[in-house]
């Protein structure tokens, strides 16, 4: 298949893997920032092909994960409206509240729908008239551009019944806030190729300056990744630190122009809390002063919601690089993909879920049979029925 | 009469050989009066399902159907039919509940003979839809070679069914000499599967409201009783394991397998046999066609001595043109789902929580 199968051709992978082999003399952490990066490394086994010295750590960068809980009760409590129809991305149905999740909003007559695009849910507003069509607007730079589309048609439309509960995250701050982390581990970065598909790499070479650190960006295909991760260590071992393209195929230096013009109108960058990390400065987007009607949380008066986290979840240490999901005193024990503690045992994209569901976890005996390496041994009945 | 657009319909289905008899013609829509034991529930079996499945059993219309089964082992299978939209690309609710109890029968080893049919009808729903469903049961009883031999119908109010439900039941006798059980897996054995996978799954999710993607990604849904008849001739006793991967998709089958012979599985992921439309529409929604639905496709565990020669009856079948041999069952790592990537690593394919959801970006 064009541009899919070219990218995991094994015999290939091998190669970049020996070079990075000869090459790497000695031990780097370098951490893949998003989320779709660390399912695809876990899923093909790239940590596995890698010199013992070079290790991943896996970066914020699932959207589900960072999404702050109190956001998540408030979409809960958006969705449990009478007149209410709740649109989301399929994977935030899973994501657990403090006291539920939206599949069982919806079990309870909550009218709850998965949409692969948010303009599907501007045309439900625009079927639906009288009824409150809200959608929940999650995501980095990536998911950005269609939903701010979706406002701005909204508005063009005059529509009065659709609204963003919208929690966007940006990427370059969150970088800035792990390496001003004191003892942060990170030697080198692969940036999200498909954030910078949309925002180009244009915001990057002072951070590389600053905290002299070699940026990546990097694709999702195997060989992307490995070819990333060859070029990171390149720098590394040569004592450079600079902003370099992997992913030319999709990405240039400007990114797309007309997408970020379309979100500096209807966005305005805004503090933000990170699920497990808290504030960061300057680091999300929300709804600007010339769309704020469409803003969810401004338009449904959500009152006496409590949010509680679970203290045995590690979940900000993990999406900091500070801790691997398996080192986790709660991982398979009482956190599991189906009963999650965190958000990010339940996106696919999400570290702790991507170690579990590749059986990161099964004991060491197992494991030398199946070839892999163990990382700890929970007891959670895994894999029976 | 008047034709109603099926409700929540891709690929609207052709009404154009259908005629309705004229005592239903009154009644364009199902009402309750369809459900309750009175004039209009008769006039549906004897001017619907008895002229669609026409066979002495029922025209018998007894409280019970009478058989007359060959002497042996007796298997019996049962299952329930719930799927939105009814008509999608490749089939309809109607395949699928003829199709779904066959091939539970067929992959225990059976000769499937016979079905019974129990419709839940919701208030509303068309005539011209229910009868386009009952003309597609009585198409693949014909191909399967399985007759319907008596049924029930329940009628819901508006509100409370997503259209229509079917139950099917199924009796078959067992092949002399044949006993396959997902408990008989052995070390040393090949893994076959008979042909593509996910394309049932993604070809609904094509069609799903919400979700709709331009594809050519068609159901698999067939009976696979003259399939598995093949290769059970070619291989009789060297089948250990048959199952049908359905929800859940093959992952799913094979852990379970897996987990019934105490057994280890390893699977060379670059063999498995996907469909390149239903690859793109999985790395598009961020599935693994692994755990997608399938309603055509069989695996075979069978001695390694006997793995050319199932594979070369499949290929022989319409039905296992694209079969291939995709793993080996192993002492090593018992009761675990192991794949070899393309990369030359290894992952654990575990079963799912739930669906798989259509993932943010």
């Amino acid at each position: 298949m064009k541009y899919l199968t070219e990218f995991r051709n094994g015999e290939v992978a091998q190669r970049i893997a020996q070079q990075i082999h000869r090459i790497a003399t000695r031990p780097w952490k370098i951490m893949e920032v998003c989320g779709g990066q660390t399912h695809s490394i876990i899923k093909n086994g790239i940590d596995q092909m890698l010199p013992a010295g070079i290790e991943m750590i896996h970066g914020p960068g699932c959207p589900v994960c960072v999404t702050p809980l109190e956001l998540i009760d408030k979409a809960l409590a958006i969705a449990a409206q009478p007149g209410v129809i709740f649109c989301s991305f399929g994977d935030m149905l899973r994501v657990p509240g403090t006291e539920c999740d939206l599949f069982q909003v919806k079990g309870n007559g909550g009218d709850v729908r998965v949409v692969y695009s948010p303009l599907d849910a501007v045309e439900l507003a625009m079927k639906n008239p009288d009824r409150q069509v809200v959608f929940f607007g999650v995501g980095f730079e990536t998911t950005a551009p269609a939903n701010a589309m979706s406002v701005h048609l909204a508005k063009r439309r005059g529509l009065k019944n659709f609204s963003l509960l919208v929690s966007h995250v940006l990427v370059p701050p969150a970088i800035e806030a792990i390496l001003s982390a004191p003892g942060h581990r990170i030697d080198g970065f692969l940036l999200a190729g498909h954030v910078c598909s949309v925002m180009g790499y244009w915001e990057y070479p002072p951070l590389a300056e600053r905290f002299r650190v070699p940026l990546v960006v990097t694709g999702f295909e195997p060989l992307d990744l490995l070819d990333g991760i060859r070029r990171t260590v390149l720098q590394l071992e040569s004592g450079r630190h600079e902003v370099e393209n992997a992913y030319e195929r999709m990405v240039t230096f400007e990114g797309n122009k007309p997408a970020q013009k379309l979100m500096s109108e209807v966005f305005e960058v805004c503090d933000r809390a990170w699920r497990g990390i808290g504030v960061i400065p300057k680091s999300g987007w929300k709804l600007s002063e010339a769309y704020r009607e469409f803003d969810a949380e401004e338009r449904f008066q959500l009152s006496g919601i409590r949010t509680v986290e679970s203290p045995l979840c590690h979940s900000g240490e993990v999406l900091r690089g500070m801790m691997k999901p398996a080192e986790c005193p709660a991982f398979g024990k009482e956190c599991t993909p189906r009963h999650p503690l965190g958000a990010t045992m339940v996106s696919t994209e999400g570290a702790c879920a991507a170690y579990f569901n590749y059986g990161r976890f099964i004991s060491a005996e197992q494991l030398a049979g199946a070839g892999l390496s163990a990382v700890g041994q929970p007891n959670d009945n895994w894999g029976s029925k | 009469m008047k034709e109603s657009a099926p409700v929540g319909s891709a690929s609207t289905p052709d009404f154009s050989n259908w005629s309705c008899p004229l005592p239903l013609a009154g009644y364009p829509t199902i009402v309750m009066g369809h459900g309750g034991g009175g004039k209009l529930g008769n006039e549906l079996v004897e001017h619907l399902f008895v002229p669609a499945f026409r066979n002495p059993a029922l025209e018998n219309l007894g409280d019970a159907a009478v058989l007359d089964l060959p002497a042996g082992r007796i298997a019996m299978s049962t299952d329930s039919f719930v799927v939105q939209p009814l008509f999608f690309p490749g089939g309809s609710i109607g395949e699928l509940a003829v199709n779904g109890t066959v091939n539970d029968l067929a992959v225990s080893g059976a000769i499937p003979l016979y079905l019974t049919a129990s419709f839940i009808l919701e208030e509303g729903l068309p005539m011209a839809q229910l009868a386009a469903i009952v003309e597609a049961m009585a198409k693949a009883a014909a191909v399967a070679g399985v007759q319907v031999v008596t049924g029930d119908t329940k009628v819901v109010e508006r509100g409370h069914g997503d259209g229509i439900y079917i139950n099917t039941a199924g009796i078959g006798v067992i092949r002399p000499g044949i006993s396959v059980s997902p408990r008989q897996a052995k070390p040393g054995d090949a893994i076959l599967v008979s042909g593509t996978i996910g394309d049932h799954g993604m070809a609904i999710l094509s069609v799903r409201e919400g979700l709709e993607f331009e594809s050519q990604i068609r159901s698999d849904c067939a009976p696979l009783n003259s399939l598995i008849a093949d290769v059970l001739t070619a291989a009789g006793a060297s089948v250990h394991v048959m199952r049908d991967p359905t929800r859940g998709g093959l992952a799913s089958t094979l852990n379970e397998i897996a987990q019934a012979s105490g057994v280890g599985i390893s699977l060379e992921e670059a063999s498995l046999p996907v469909k390149p439309q239903v690859q793109s529409a999985c790395e598009l929604l961020g599935f693994d066609p692994v755990y997608v639905a399938n309603e055509g496709k069989v695996v075979f565990f069978v001695a390694p001595e006997a793995a050319d020669l199932v594979l070369n009856a499949l290929r022989a079948h319409p039905l296992g043109r694209d079969a291939a041999r995709i793993g080996t069952v192993t002492a090593d790592h018992p009761r675990l789902l192991v794949a070899r990537t393309a990369m030359g690593a290894n992952r654990v394919i575990p079963l799912q929580i739930g669906e798989q959801l259509p993932r943010i970006c």
